[in-house]
């Protein structure tokens, strides 16, 4: 056997560990959120846990019935909506501004944006929540949504976006009398959807599963986000497994559903370097 | 109608690097005046300030009466062909047409009327739906030249429009911008290094060198009377045979050095009085290759001297040879050339005599400035 052929072998094999490893526990979330409650914790040790048999809806039907789960997902779309639509807006913008206008100061925003990408927020929470609440902003959609709009990621991925597409596009567009702003919505963001993608499916996967904020933030039910719902589940008995699957399936499919809708670009932005001619 | 003028511009980057220095130049209304210069030169920096894509650090860029120094781009009535094009790749052609006219919120049926003129004067017509991407190099150039002609602009900047194309498309395209310039009489600045294409489009042609204009003049003016060493050596193919020599003075005259012999100036055209002024120093000296025969040595009418070929290119009709400089070691090129009639047996390390006529000798000051004939 030539060693080519031997190296393939054992990169399909390490590949396929790697892929059973990542697929497992979605299968069981998957596969244990369709069993009776009895069987979720007893089968775990057994190929069981994975395979699909005698499945039922029950525990879906406890979750509606438990929390107003509509409810939840409403919440957690239209915070998640606002942040990844707005966002999209204003860090398209800031790095469109940051690497194309000239002006007073730029390198030392662009020095900050780069700063603030190492800063986690849990680091920022408490302070931000004090001068939140200071402002009277909580226990709303607002509060939630507000400070996550501009994001240096978010920002430093669209600045290093417009840096390389080519400039004469943009400086036409100026001569044949578009201004700034007409330049940026004619030319520049038609041209930039792979970069669109990837903002909003990054962001969107940032935030779905946020939890310490609104878990700082709100109290009430009619404005909390689906994370903080599971904690009913934990923290209110009996504990469910199978409740708890349930819910995170139903959790989950969105991210499905907006990873698959933006795919396409997503992938295209990886693949394409630049627009020659 | 209108013309552009530039009063002292000077540019200087934020970098440090200094562009342009202290350019005056007037470009006359209905006038193709060409920037001609190496790159790097500073022509399409020019260009850009003109356009309203960099400002100048002083001096007054003028469009008719109308100073444009703080003028964006969209405020000036002007149209750019850039040398890749820069179609817009996410719309059709007819859509990179009418791009310009939209701009301007002109009603929509004016737009159509003017894009389909437009499309038919450039032939166009059968292409107006496609996208920029399924057009061949010629057409997007075409595409290019219609958007900035449909705005029917005030002036029209061409940054090295036909540098992308191949040669037999370039001839042809660059004939075709010569007539639709002259049809439309739009006053256009032109942006080339290709001497050629300088000489056969520009009524004038400016020769930029490190952001210094070296001299402005038409064609002839610039290859029969360069104003300094620099547009003697870069105008014509090959340029100028350029060379230091002494300028020394004996009982027949004044005489340059070559090879070590005496070359006696009487009869070239400089008078005593001029020539005067520099005896005894080193100066520029130039001949053009074509002003070099191939002669049979000891006839007295021409300045003989013999070579040994390191080079030859057969031309067809004609050849050009290469020799080791004359005075070689004053700085100057390595070889020399001349371009001879064509005929056979030319080779590589042949030796042969040239003739030099001393009214084709060109004479530069120390400081590469020529000196006036008389």
């Amino acid at each position: 056997m030539n060693p080519n052929r031997l190296w393939n072998i054992v990169n399909y094999l390490l590949l396929g560990m790697a892929a059973v490893l990542f697929v497992v526990p979605v299968l069981f979330m998957v596969v244990g959120s369709l069993k009776p409650e009895g069987r979720v914790l007893s089968e775990m040790g057994s190929l069981r846990a994975v395979l699909p048999t005698d499945m039922e809806l029950q525990n879906y039907r406890d979750v509606f019935a438990r929390i107003p789960f509509a409810r939840y997902l409403w919440n957690s779309a239209l915070i998640n909506g606002l942040i990844v639509g707005l966002g999209l807006i204003v860090n398209a913008l800031a790095g469109y501004a940051l690497a194309r206008l000239h002006w007073r100061g730029r390198e030392a925003m662009l020095a900050v944006v780069l700063a603030l990408l190492i800063i986690p927020f849990e680091a920022i929470a408490v302070p931000l929540f004090y001068q939140l609440s200071a402002l009277g902003w909580r226990n709303d959609y607002l509060v939630q949504v507000f400070p996550f709009v501009a994001n240096p990621l978010a920002i430093y991925l669209f600045y290093s976006f417009f840096l390389g597409l080519p400039r004469e596009l943009e400086e036409a567009a100026r001569v044949d009398g578009a201004g700034i702003l007409r330049t940026f919505f004619a030319i520049v963001v038609p041209n930039a959807k792979p970069v669109f993608a990837t903002v909003a499916i990054v962001s969107f996967l940032l935030y779905w599963g946020m939890y310490l904020w609104p878990l700082l933030m709100t109290v009430d039910e009619a404005v909390r986000p689906l994370p903080l719902a599971i904690a009913t589940f934990y923290t209110l008995p009996p504990v469910q497994w199978g409740d708890i699957l349930a819910f995170g399936v139903m959790m989950v499919l969105p991210v499905l559903v907006i990873f698959i809708v933006f795919q396409p670009w997503f992938v295209r932005g990886v693949a394409t370097s630049g627009l020659k001619g | 109608m209108s013309c552009v003028t530039l009063s002292n511009i000077d540019k200087r980057f934020a970098d440090g690097t200094q562009a342009i220095t202290d350019l005056s130049l007037a470009v006359e209304d209905g006038e193709l005046l060409v920037l001609l210069g190496p790159s790097g030169c500073g022509k399409s920096t020019l260009l850009r300030m003109v356009a309203g894509l960099e400002f100048p650090s002083s001096g007054e860029i003028r469009i008719d009466d109308t100073v444009v120094n703080d003028l964006s781009p969209q405020q000036r009535n002007i149209a750019m062909v850039f040398q890749n094009y820069a179609l817009y790749p996410h719309m059709s052609v007819w859509q990179n047409l009418a791009f310009p006219l939209k701009m301007r919120d002109m009603p929509r049926d004016d737009i159509r009327r003017r894009v389909q003129r437009v499309a038919e004067r450039l032939s166009l017509s059968e292409l107006l739906d496609k996208q920029p991407k399924a057009l061949s190099g010629g057409q997007r150039q075409r595409v290019a030249m219609g958007r900035a002609l449909v705005r029917e602009p005030k002036v029209f900047l061409m940054d090295e429009p036909l540098s992308n194309l191949d040669a037999e498309l370039r001839l042809q395209i660059r004939q075709d911008i010569a007539r639709l310039q002259r049809d439309t009489g739009i006053t256009t600045l032109y942006v080339t290094h290709d001497q050629v294409e300088a000489m056969t489009l520009g009524q004038r042609i400016a020769v930029l060198r490190q952001g210094v204009l070296q001299q402005l003049g038409s064609a002839h003016e610039l290859y029969a009377r360069p104003a300094n060493s620099f547009v003697a050596g870069f105008i014509g193919s090959p340029g100028m045979n350029l060379f230091q020599t002494p300028l020394r003075r004996d009982e027949r005259g004044y005489a340059l050095l070559i090879d070590g012999r005496p070359l006696y100036l009487r009869g070239g055209g400089y008078s005593e009085k001029v020539l005067s002024v520099f005896e005894g120093k080193t100066l520029q000296a130039g001949v053009r290759p074509e002003a070099l025969r191939l002669t049979a040595s000891g006839k007295d009418d021409f300045f003989g001297f013999s070579v040994t070929l390191s080079g030859v290119e057969r031309l067809g009709h004609e050849v050009i040879v290469h020799f080791p400089a004359i005075n070689r070691g004053g700085g100057y090129e390595a070889e020399h050339s001349a371009r001879l009639a064509y005929q056979d047996g030319l080779q590589i390390g042949n030796d042969i005599t040239l003739g030099l006529a001393v009214e084709d000798l060109y004479l530069f000051d120390p400081d590469g400035r020529a000196i006036a004939r008389s």
